[in-house]
C-alpha cells in the first residue's frame, strides 16, 4: 500500500525513469466466499502475460481494472490518470475509464451485426467518424466480409477477432484480455495473435493478457505475472520466471515439478546417455550440508560437454516411489531417501521426498492406501533415464 | 353480439396491457437482477393472482376503492365520482390482476440474458438506461410480446374482480365475459354462445402467438 503515499518517493530509484508505467495496481478484495485478491504492480505498454489456474483471482483482477468490480481499497491508474483510489475516494465510473476488455466468454452482442458490434462503442462519434473507425478494425482483424453477420453464423476464430475489434476501436488506454484465444487451433491463435501484436507495436497500449497456455506465454510475452491463491508470485521475462520455478504455478506453466540445476560429469555416446550430478533446485545454495557430494542421474545424451551447466525437468507423475530397496529394475536411477510430506491435491497425493535434493512425486490415492507411507518413512525415488529433461539455462536443449 | 361490450373490452384489455408494458418492465428487471435477499417475497406477491379467487381481490379492491378508504375518497375529490363501478376502477382491478402475466414472461426472458453482455457495454461507456435500450429490450422481445398477449387475453377474459369491482354498468363496465353471464341468466343460449365463440377465438389466436415464439411459458419463474 505504499502507493498510496507519494509514488515518486516510494519509487525504487533503479526502476525507469520517468515516463509512468502503464498501468500501476495495487488492490485488495475480498469475495464474500472468504477469497481474497491482494496484488500490487506495475506494467509498461506492451503485452504482459497474467498466468495462474483457475480460481487464483485472474477475472477479479481484471473486473476490478475495468471498474465491473469495486476493490476494497488501493488504486489503480493508467498512464498516470488516477482511475481508484480508496484513500482519495476517487472511482470512476467503468462507463468513463475506457478501457478495453475482451472477455473470456467474448459477449458478443447476438442481436447485431459484426458491424454493429464494433460500432456499438462508438456512439458519441459522427457517423463518418465511425465509419472510418469500425472499417480500419474490420480490416486490420481480417474480419470486414464478415461485417454483416450474426455472431451465430461465425466460427469460434471469427467471433474472436470480432471481440478484439470491439474493444481495439474505441482506442482503449489499456485492453485486458481473458483467455481471449482459449479453444483455438495454433495456427489460428499465432495467427490472431500476430495481428493482435502488430496492432499493439503501432498503438502502444498497456496489455493484460491471461493464458492458461505455455504456447501462448512465450508467443506472446515480455513479461509474465503469475497470480496464485490472490497473490503475485513472481513478475518477469517467461525465461526469468521458468529458471526458478519453486512454486507449482510455475512448475505447471514450465511442464515439470521438478527442476533441478546440473553439472555433466560423465558422458556415455556409445550408450546413449549421461550422467549428470545435481546440485539441488536452481536459487538454492549448492550443496547444503559440508558433505553433500550432490546426486548422480542418468540422463538422455545430448550435445554437451563434461562440466556443462544444465538443468533438468522431471514431471512428478514420471517418478515411482517404492518402499522396498528395488532390484531388477530397467530404471536406471534409483535414489534412496525420506518421505517428507503428503498432501492431496483433488484426486492425487503429491509426496515429497528428501534424497539430498527434494523430489515431488504424484501417486493416485489407491497408490498412497496400498503402500502405507507416512512422513519419515523410508522410500527409494526411481526414474527412468528417458523421464529426464534437459535444459541448457535459458532454453531447452532437446 | 353486443359491440358496445366488445368494444369496451378491447379497450379495457388495451389500456391494461400498455400500462403493465411500462411497470412490467421495471419490475420484471428488478426481479431478474435483484440480489436482496427478500426478493422471493416480491415474487409471491407478484404472483398471488394467479391463485387468488378473483373474488378475494375484487373484495379487497372494492374496499380500497371505496369511498370509506382515503385511496377512494381522494379520487373522489380529484374527479367528482367514486372510483368503484368506473372504467378507471376497472382498469386499476385488471391491472393487478393480470401483473403476473406480464411480469413473469418478462422477468424469464431478462434473467436468461448473459450478464456479461451487460458488462460488455459498461465497458463500452453505455450507461445503464441505454444498455436497456440496446440490449436488454431487443434480447427479451420474445418475453415482452408472450407478456404482451397474455395479458391482453387474460384482460379480456377475466369476470369475477370485474364483476365485483365493476358490476354490470354498459358502456362503462359491462364487458364480454359479463355480457354472457347476463345472456344465459336471461336463457339467450344462442347470443351467448356467439360471443364465447368471439373470445375463444381470440384467446387462441393469442395463445398461438406465445406458443409459435416460445413453448415453454409456463416454466416461466426465473432461476428456478
Amino acid at each position: 500500500m505504499t502507493l498510496l503515499n507519494n509514488t515518486s518517493t516510494t519509487e525504487p530509484a533503479a526502476q525507469t525513469p520517468s515516463p509512468p508505467p502503464g498501468l500501476r495496481v495495487s488492490v485488495r478484495k475480498v469475495l464474500s466466499t472468504g477469497f481474497e485478491l491482494s496484488v500490487d504492480f506495475a506494467l509498461s505498454s506492451g503485452i504482459n502475460i497474467l498466468f495462474g489456474p483457475s480460481g487464483a483471482g485472474k477475472t477479479t483482477l481484471l473486473d476490478c481494472i475495468a471498474g465491473l468490480s469495486t476493490p476494497d481499497s488501493g488504486h489503480v491508474s493508467v498512464h498516470g490518470q488516477v482511475l481508484f483510489d480508496s484513500a482519495r475516494r476517487i472511482g470512476v465510473p467503468v462507463t468513463r475509464r475506457n478501457i478495453g476488455y475482451v472477455f473470456q466468454d467474448l459477449a458478443l452482442f447476438p442481436h447485431l451485426s459484426v458491424e454493429s458490434n464494433v460500432a456499438y462503442g462508438l456512439s458519441a462519434l459522427s457517423v463518418s467518424e465511425r465509419n472510418a473507425r469500425v472499417d480500419r478494425l474490420l480490416e486490420a482483424m481480417g474480419i470486414a466480409m464478415l461485417r454483416r453477420r450474426r455472431p451465430a453464423e461465425l466460427s469460434g476464430g471469427e467471433r474472436q477477432r470480432v471481440a478484439l475489434a470491439r474493444a481495439l476501436v474505441i482506442e482503449p488506454s489499456m485492453l485486458l484480455l481473458d483467455e481471449p484465444l482459449a479453444g483455438l487451433d495454433l495456427p489460428v491463435r499465432m495467427k490472431i495473435a500476430d495481428d493482435l501484436r502488430s496492432w499493439i507495436q503501432n498503438a502502444p497500449i498497456p496489455v493484460l493478457y491471461v493464458t492458461h497456455s505455455r504456447d501462448e506465454v512465450f508467443m506472446l510475452g515480455n513479461n509474465l505475472l503469475v497470480l496464485e491463491l490472490g497473490r503475485l508470485i513472481v513478475q518477469g521475462t517467461p525465461h526469468a520466471v521458468l529458471s526458478a520455478p519453486r512454486s507449482e504455478t510455475v512448475a505447471q506453466l514450465a511442464g515439470f515439478e521438478n527442476i533441478f540445476d546440473a553439472i555433466v560429469t560423465s558422458i556415455h555416446e556409445e550408450r546413449g546417455t549421461m550422467t549428470c550430478r545435481v546440485r539441488g533446485w536452481p536459487g538454492e545454495k549448492i550443496y547444503p550440508d559440508a558433505g553433500w557430494r550432490g546426486i548422480d542421474l542418468e540422463t538422455p545424451l545430448i550435445r554437451a560437454v563434461q562440466g556443462d551447466k544444465l538443468r533438468i525437468g522431471i514431471s512428478a507423475g514420471d517418478i515411482l516411489l517404492s518402499t522396498a530397496a528395488p532390484v531388477g529394475l530397467s530404471a536406471r536411477n534409483v535414489l534412496a531417501g525420506r518421505l517428507v510430506s503428503l498432501s492431496q491435491r483433488d484426486t492425487t497425493i503429491v509426496a515429497v521426498v528428501d534424497c539430498g535434493v527434494e523430489v515431488r512425486a504424484h501417486l493416485t490415492l489407491s497408490a498412497r492406501d496400498s503402500l502405507v507411507l507416512s512422513p519419515g518413512s523410508a522410500v527409494w525415488v526411481i526414474v527412468k533415464t528417458h523421464s529426464c529433461h534437459l535444459f541448457q539455462p535459458g532454453k531447452e536443449a532437446k | 353480439m353486443d359491440w358496445q361490450a366488445f368494444w369496451l373490452t378491447i379497450q379495457l384489455a388495451t389500456v391494461v396491457t400498455g400500462i403493465l408494458v411500462v411497470i412490467g418492465f421495471p419490475l420484471a428487471y428488478w426481479l431478474a437482477f435483484s440480489t436482496w435477499r427478500w426478493r422471493f417475497l416480491v415474487e409471491a406477491v407478484v404472483a398471488l393472482p394467479i391463485v387468488l379467487p378473483p373474488t378475494v381481490l375484487g373484495f379487497y379492491l372494492l374496499v380500497a376503492l371505496g369511498q370509506r378508504s382515503p385511496v377512494g375518497r381522494w379520487w373522489q375529490g380529484l374527479t367528482g365520482h367514486p372510483l368503484a363501478f368506473t372504467f378507471e376502477g376497472l382498469v386499476i382491478g385488471s391491472v393487478l390482476y393480470s401483473l403476473p402475466f406480464a411480469v413473469q414472461p418478462l422477468a424469464s426472458s431478462l434473467s436468461s440474458i448473459d450478464r456479461r453482455l451487460l458488462d460488455a457495454s459498461a465497458v463500452l461507456g453505455l450507461s445503464k438506461l441505454r444498455t436497456f435500450f440496446r440490449v436488454l429490450v431487443p434480447l427479451s422481445l420474445s418475453g415482452l410480446i408472450t407478456g404482451v398477449s397474455l395479458t391482453f387475453a387474460h384482460t379480456m377474459g377475466e369476470f369475477g374482480v370485474v364483476l365485483m369491482v365493476g358490476g354490470n354498468i354498459p358502456g362503462i363496465t359491462r364487458t364480454l365475459s359479463i355480457d354472457i353471464y347476463d345472456q344465459v341468466q336471461d336463457l339467450n343460449y344462442s347470443a351467448a354462445n356467439t360471443t364465447a365463440l368471439v373470445l375463444v377465438a381470440i384467446a387462441f389466436v393469442l395463445l398461438s402467438v406465445v406458443y409459435s415464439l416460445n413453448r415453454r411459458f409456463w416454466s416461466l419463474w426465473p432461476r428456478t
